[in-house]
């Protein structure tokens, strides 16, 4: 099977779930570093994600989180300057082999943003349509209805908004777009989500619906969330992996990488029980 | 309260003072730049008035020599000269654009945008000349078409295009061209659904400004478009009069009834000028036309 061939989403034939199933979506990064201009944001991170599981990214402000996760995409090199070595395997194929193509890439990898940002020209039914007219699948025309309803039903957010799909998705509360954002995401099927402190712009009650919906996207998807909120990373994820600084203009680094229970009740490095503790950060 | 009352009385004298006087300036600057456009327009209207009537838009300039004529093909003459220039800078104007925003290399659009600039305050006769130069190249000596002036009339839309399209394509904001691109869009299609959507406004702008810039134009069409007294609709071949070389034609070549002369300029210009709202109407109502829709169900 050669590259491209693998890395093609699948046809999207039905309701919208037409991803092959029976792999494994399994994400590993080996010797990562990623860099703006000549200063690296983040270097040497290998970690391997467990798939179908949440796994949470923790640790203080500019350790270079956002940037790894920009990484899993191919999202980081869309910045003027930005570079990356080292690899990024998606079920053994790396990411950053030159000839796979990003866009494609991209398809399979989808990414929830700190800021909720539906499109604001589009309607909230457009909105969970756009990933698919943007990468110019096609649908039946009663797909069309059948994957908004389903999508938004997955998010909890169908019986909220279903009698006005023809409103702006900007009309929509903050917690709410967030939804609507998700269930842009998975609309498309990707294999693996990333979601980059997806609820630090909002309230609790809409956290707390983010988080169940976190944990139930895990039983199906690779999710990583990167997160400020250490008990949030303590009730959705299974993994954790704990990244730190040493000052400004250093690169962060993965300091401790392990199961979410573990890390929290007995981190093996004196950093992680600083930062748990609130020492840092 | 004690604080306030505390100032000394002078500070809020002094500056009610200033504000009376800066009031009053602002005012004085309002009248001086709305006068002299007042009395333009009042002096075109009652001008033209005379001989605003049917004939003038339907007749030409062929076999009079007195009184009576119109000014039918030199109105043809600049819809269909305005239209192509449009129709050649928009689409050129707007690649540039997104070429500028979305791909430039850093030198190359450097030596682009300093391009756009110098093309911006080219002399519109030195742009005739160029359309001219061209045109000698390809048709031969002394050929003269209305198709020659529309580009040598988009030599100067072009910029104004390029400019105000720039300015909203560089608005989009990050969050939106992420959320395409984090969805699998390709790079055309996040330019053709985020990035056009937010420039359509700038585009249209620029065809308003562009057409205000070149819709007066004379020396360029006196060059390549040439003069005629007839009707010429077609815009690859022969002379076509416009109603900017129309209004200077009439001013200059007085006949006997020198009144004749002066009325037609006048009620061309009034033409001019209503031809210039109908144009920036039409961009606007064209610009909520084209919503692009690729998104939307
Ligand atoms: N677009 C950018 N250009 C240059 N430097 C950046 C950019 N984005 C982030 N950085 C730098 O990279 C480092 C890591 O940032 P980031 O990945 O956002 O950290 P985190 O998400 O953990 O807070 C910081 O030092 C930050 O200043
Ligand atoms: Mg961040």
């Amino acid at each position: 099977m050669t590259f491209e061939l693998a890395l093609r989403a699948p046809e999207l034939t039905g309701a919208g779930h037409g991803r092959d199933d029976t792999a494994n979506h399994r994400l590993a990064v080996v010797g990562l570093t990623a860099s703006y201009g000549r200063s690296p944001a983040i270097t040497e991170v290998s970690l391997s994600l467990e798939s179908r599981s949440v796994t949470a990214f923790i640790g203080p402000s500019g350790c270079g989180k956002s940037t790894l996760l920009r990484t899993f995409n191919r999202l980081h090199e869309v910045t003027p300057g930005a570079r990356v070595t080292g690899a990024v395997r998606l079920d053994g194929i790396d990411l950053y082999d030159p000839r796979v193509d990003p866009v494609t890439v991209r398809r399979r990898i989808g990414m929830v943003f700190q800021r909720p940002n539906p499109f604001p020209t589009l309607s909230i039914r457009d909105n969970v349509l756009a990933g698919i007219r943007l990468q110019y699948r096609r649908l039946r025309p009663s797909g069309a209805d059948e994957l908004v309803e389903a999508m938004l039903t997955a998010v909890g957010l169908w019986d909220e908004v279903k009698d006005c799909l023809g409103r702006p998705g900007i009309s929509l509360s903050g917690g709410q777009q967030q939804r609507l954002c998700i269930a842009r995401v998975i609309a498309v099927a990707p294999d693996v989500i990333l979601m980059d402190e997806p609820c630090s712009s909002l309230d609790p009650v809409s956290t707390a619906a983010i988080e169940e919906l976190m944990v139930n996207l895990g039983r199906d998807y690779t999710v990583v969330v990167v997160t400020h909120n250490l008990q949030q990373a303590a009730r959705v994820s299974r993994k954790t992996a704990f990244f730190t600084v040493a000052g400004a203009g250093e690169p962060g680094r993965l300091v401790e990488y392990g199961d979410t229970a573990g890390l929290f009740s007995a981190p093996s490095k004196a950093q992680t029980a600083d930062y748990l503790a609130g020492r840092f950060g | 309260m004690t604080a306030l009352a505390g100032r000394p009385a002078g500070v809020s004298t002094r500056r009610r003072l200033t504000d009376h006087v800066a009031t009053v300036a602002a005012w004085a600057a309002f009248a001086a730049a709305a006068i002299p456009l007042v009395s333009l327009l009042v002096t075109v209207v009652t001008r033209g008035l005379a001989r605003l009537d049917m004939t003038f838009f339907t007749s030409s300039m062929r076999g009079i020599v007195g009184a009576g004529g119109g000014a039918a093909h030199a109105l043809w003459g600049t819809v269909l000269v305005t239209l192509a220039a449009t129709a050649i800078s928009v689409p050129i104007g707007v690649g540039t654009a997104v070429y500028l925003v979305e791909y430039g290399r850093p030198v190359l659009s450097r030596l682009l945008w300093f391009l756009v600039d110098v093309m911006t305050g080219l002399p519109s006769v030195v742009a005739g000349l160029a359309a001219y130069a061209l045109i000698v190249m390809v048709v031969g000596p002394g050929a003269r078409s209305g198709l020659a002036g529309a580009i040598a009339l988009s030599l100067l839309m072009i910029p104004v295009v390029v400019k105000s399209s720039a300015e909203m394509l560089r608005l989009v904001p990050t969050d939106l061209r992420e959320a395409a691109t984090g969805l699998g869009a390709s790079r055309p299609a996040v330019i053709a659904t985020v990035g056009l959507p937010a420039a359509r406004p700038g585009i249209v702008a620029g065809v308003m400004l562009g057409v205000g810039r070149i819709i007066g134009e004379t020396a360029p069409l006196l060059l390549v478009a040439g003069f005629t007294d007839s009707l010429n609709l077609n815009l690859t071949t022969g002379r076509m009069a416009t109603l900017p070389v129309y209004i200077y034609s009439q001013w200059q070549n007085k006949g006997a009834d020198q009144a004749a002369y002066d009325n037609r300029a006048w009620t061309a210009a009034l033409v001019l000028i209503g031809l210039v709202l109908l144009f920036s109407l039409a961009a606007r109502l064209l610009g909520r036309l084209l919503a692009p829709t690729s998104l939307k169900g």
